[in-house]
C-alpha cells in the first residue's frame, strides 16, 4: 500500500500537525518508504495466530476504585503555558 | 591520586567507603570534566549545585557510617527521566522547559540509594533514533573515533549523551532506556556495558513514554560489575505502573563472576544476516570461544521469524507513539504555538514542537491505526510480534540459557552518515535489537573488540524473561576475555 498526496494531508489532520503545502511531496515519499518496508508483513501466516497484548504474562493489577491523589492543582498548573485562577487556559472554543 | 574519573563505579563505591577521597572529591573531579568535555554535547543540563548539595549529604553519611549501596557515586541521567525541579525536555522543543514536580521511580531508586545526580544526559528526541542526532540539542558526539582520522562519529541512539558520557568518564553510570536498541546499541558503539532488562523489571513510571509496550530503562556503566550493581538499585516493584513486575530484585553484583559451566548457548543462525561484515562474524565466533571455555555449550538455534522484528517494529513503536504523543498540545505543559482557532493551535504547537524524526513516526503511527488500516497493519504487526516471542519460548524450551549474537551490524558511524535520504537506512541499525524488545526479554551489550578501524564493537546476550542474573555472569566471561576499551581522550 502507498499514500498519496490527500492521503498525507488526512494523516497530518488527523495527527493534528500542521504540514505545508511544499512538504507533502517530500513527506509522502518518506512516509510510503517505510510503509513499503512494512509490507514484508504480509508474507507472514497469521492465521489463528492470538495477537500479543500482554509483554509478559500476568494478572492485571486492580486498586479499589478511590481517590489516591489530589488537591495539588498548583503542581498540575506549574508548567501550564497559560492558566488563571487554578484553569488551564485555551483560544475560545465557542463564539 | 588517580584521576578519580576513571575508577570503576565499584572502585569508587569502595574507596569512598574507606574514606580515601570525599563524596564532595569524587563530584568536583567529574563536574571538571564535564565542563572540558562540552564538544561532546552529552550533557544537556548540568547540575553542579545539586551535585554537590547530594555529595555534601553523601560525605555526612559516609562519616557516620550510614552508608547506603550507592553513597557518594556520581550519575548521570537520560533526559527521558523526569526529575523532580530538573529541566526534562526528553530533548524535545516541545517539552521547551518543562519543570517535573515529581521524580521517576527509578532515579528516585538512585537517589534513595545514595548517588549524586551530575546532570540530564542527551538522547534523541523522545528516544526516537539511534544515533543521538535527532536531539533538539543537537547530536551527542562519540568520544571515539576512527585510527588517525578526526571525523566526528555519533555514539548510537537514542541513549547517546548516556553512552558518550559513561565513555569519556564523565559521570561513573548513567540511566538509558532502551525500546528498540536505544541502550544496548550506543554501549556497542562506545565500548561500554548497557543492559536492557525484562520487561516490567522496571518501572516505567515518569519516564517519558515512546513505545509503552516495549520501553525499559537501563543502565549503561564502564563494567558488568557496575551494570549489575546499578540495576540492582533501578529495578524494583511500583504500584505506579501496572506492567511492573512484583518480584523480589536479586543482588546482580553476586551473579558477576559466577560459573557458567555447563549453561547452553544459543547462537540463532539467522541472525548471520546476509552482508554481514566479515569482523563482526568474526567477533561472534570468539565470543562463542571464550564462553566454551568457561565451560559452556554452545548449540545453533533456529528464530525463523527473525526477519520480520524489524517490520513489525516499525508498525508497533510508531503507533504506540502516535497515541503517547497525542498529550503535546499546548495545553497543559510544554510550548504553545497561538493558531486561529483551538485546533489551529494543536497544530501549530506540534509543527513547531516535533522534529522531523518524530513527526514522520506520529504520521505512520496514526496511518497506521486509522480507520481501514488498522487490521492490515497493526493487529498483523501484533499477531506477528506473538510469533517472534513464541520463537524465542522455544528455544528457551529446549534448554537453552541465553543466546550470543553481535549487538550492532557495525562499528559506528559518522555523524550525518545514515537516514539522509531514506530513513528505514537508520532503522536497519537496530536489526539484532529490536527482536528482545518485542518478546520483552533481558539483553545486554558487553564490548567484545574493536573493529580495524579501531572503534569499540559489541557482543549481545539475550536472556530468559528475568534472567539478568545469567547474563552478567556470561558477560563477565566475556569482559574478562576481551578485557576493556576506552577512547583516546581529545576533547
Amino acid at each position: 500500500m502507498s499514500v498519496d498526496p490527500d492521503t498525507v494531508r488526512r494523516i497530518a489532520q488527523l495527527a493534528r500537525i500542521a504540514v505545508a503545502e511544499d512538504e507533502i511531496e517530500h513527506l509522502r515519499g518518506e512516509l510510503n518508504a517505510i510503509l513499503a518496508f512494512v509490507e514484508q508483513l504480509s508474507q507472514v501466516d497469521v492465521e489463528g495466530v492470538e495477537p500479543m497484548t500482554s509483554v509478559i504474562p500476568m494478572e492485571m493489577k486492580k486498586r479499589p476504585d478511590i481517590v489516591t491523589d489530589g488537591g495539588i492543582p498548583d503542581a498540575i498548573l506549574k508548567n501550564a503555558p497559560a492558566a488563571e485562577e487554578h484553569f488551564f487556559v485555551v483560544p475560545k472554543v465557542v463564539e | 591520586m588517580t584521576d578519580l574519573t576513571s575508577l570503576t563505579l565499584a572502585d569508587a563505591r569502595d574507596r569512598l567507603r574507606r574514606r580515601e577521597f570525599s563524596a564532595a572529591e569524587l563530584a568536583e573531579a567529574h563536574l571538571t570534566a564535564i565542563e572540558k568535555a562540552r564538544a561532546l554535547n552529552a550533557y544537556v543540563l548540568e547540575t553542579p549545585d545539586r551535585a554537590r548539595a547530594m555529595a555534601h549529604a553523601a560525605d555526612a553519611r559516609l562519616a557516620a557510617g550510614d552508608a547506603r549501596p550507592l553513597e557518594g557515586l556520581a550519575l548521570g541521567v537520560k533526559d527521558m527521566f523526569a526529575t523532580k525541579d530538573v529541566r526534562t525536555t526528553a530533548c524535545s522543543r516541545i517539552l521547551d522547559n518543562f519543570l517535573p514536580t515529581y521524580e521517576s521511580t527509578v532515579s528516585a531508586h538512585l537517589w534513595r540509594d545514595g548517588a549524586v545526580m551530575l546532570g540530564k544526559l542527551n538522547n534523541d528526541e523522545f528516544a526516537m533514533g539511534s544515533s543521538n542526532e535527532s536531539s533538539f540539542f543537537g547530536p551527542a558526539i562519540s568520544p571515539w573515533r576512527r585510527r588517525a582520522a578526526n571525523t566526528p562519529l555519533v555514539p548510537g541512539g537514542s541513549s547517546g549523551g548516556s553512552a558518550a558520557a559513561v565513555a569519556a568518564q564523565l559521570c561513573l553510570g548513567a540511566t538509558g532506556t532502551d525500546t528498540g536498541g536505544s541502550i544496548r546499541q550506543p554501549a556497542a558503539f562506545t565500548g561500554i556495558v548497557g543492559i536492557k532488562p525484562t520487561y516490567g523489571r522496571c518501572s516505567r513510571w515518569g519516564i517519558v513514554a515512546f513505545a509503552s509496550s516495549l520501553d525499559q530503562a537501563g543502565p549503561f556503566a564502564r563494567t558488568v560489575r557496575d551494570a549489575a550493581i546499578l540495576l540492582t538499585s533501578m529495578a524494583g516493584h511500583d504500584p505506579k505502573d501496572t506492567t511492573s513486575v512484583d518480584l523480589p530484585v536479586p543482588d546482580y553484583e553476586a551473579a558477576v563472576g559466577r560459573s557458567i559451566k555447563g549453561m547452553k548457548i544459543g547462537l540463532p543462525k539467522e541472525y548471520r544476516v546476509e552482508g554481514m561484515a566479515t569482523e563482526i562474524e568474526k567477533l561472534w565466533e570468539l565470543g562463542a570461544q571464550w564462553l566454551a571455555a568457561a565451560g559452556a555449550e554452545i548449540v545453533t538455534v533456529s528464530l525463523p521469524h527473525t526477519k520480520y522484528a524489524l517490520p513489525a517494529y516499525y508498525i508497533v513503536a510508531p503507533a504506540e507513539a502516535s497515541s503517547n504523543l497525542a498529550r503535546y498540545d499546548g495545553v497543559r505543559y510544554g510550548l504553545r504555538v497561538p493558531g486561529r482557532d483551538v485546533a489551529h493551535m494543536y497544530q501549530n504547537t506540534r509543527a513547531a514542537g516535533f522534529g522531523k524524526e518524530v513527526r514522520r513516526r506520529i504520521m505512520i503511527g496514526t496511518y497506521v491505526l486509522s480507520a481501514g488500516y488498522y487490521d492490515a497493519y497493526y493487529l498483523r504487526a501484533q499477531k506477528v510480534r506473538t510469533l517472534i516471542k513464541r520463537d524465542f519460548e522455544q528455544v528457551f524450551a529446549a534448554g537453552v540459557d541465553a543466546m550470543l549474537a553481535p549487538a550492532t551490524p557495525s562499528a559506528a558511524f559518522a555523524v550525518g552518515e545514515k537516514g539522509g535520504r531514506d530513513p528505514v537506512e537508520m532503522y536497519l541499525n537496530d536489526v539484532f535489537t529490536v527482536p528482545v524488545n518485542l518478546a520483552g526479554l533481558p539483553g545486554i551489550s558487553v564490548p567484545g573488540g574493536l573493529s580495524a578501524d579501531g572503534l569499540p564493537l559489541g557482543l549481545q546476550l539475550i536472556g530468559r524473561p528475568f534472567g539478568e542474573g545469567t547474563l552478567f555472569s556470561l558477560a563477565n566471561v566475556i569482559e574478562q576475555a576481551a578485557g576493556r576499551f576506552s577512547p583516546e581522550r581529545w576533547w
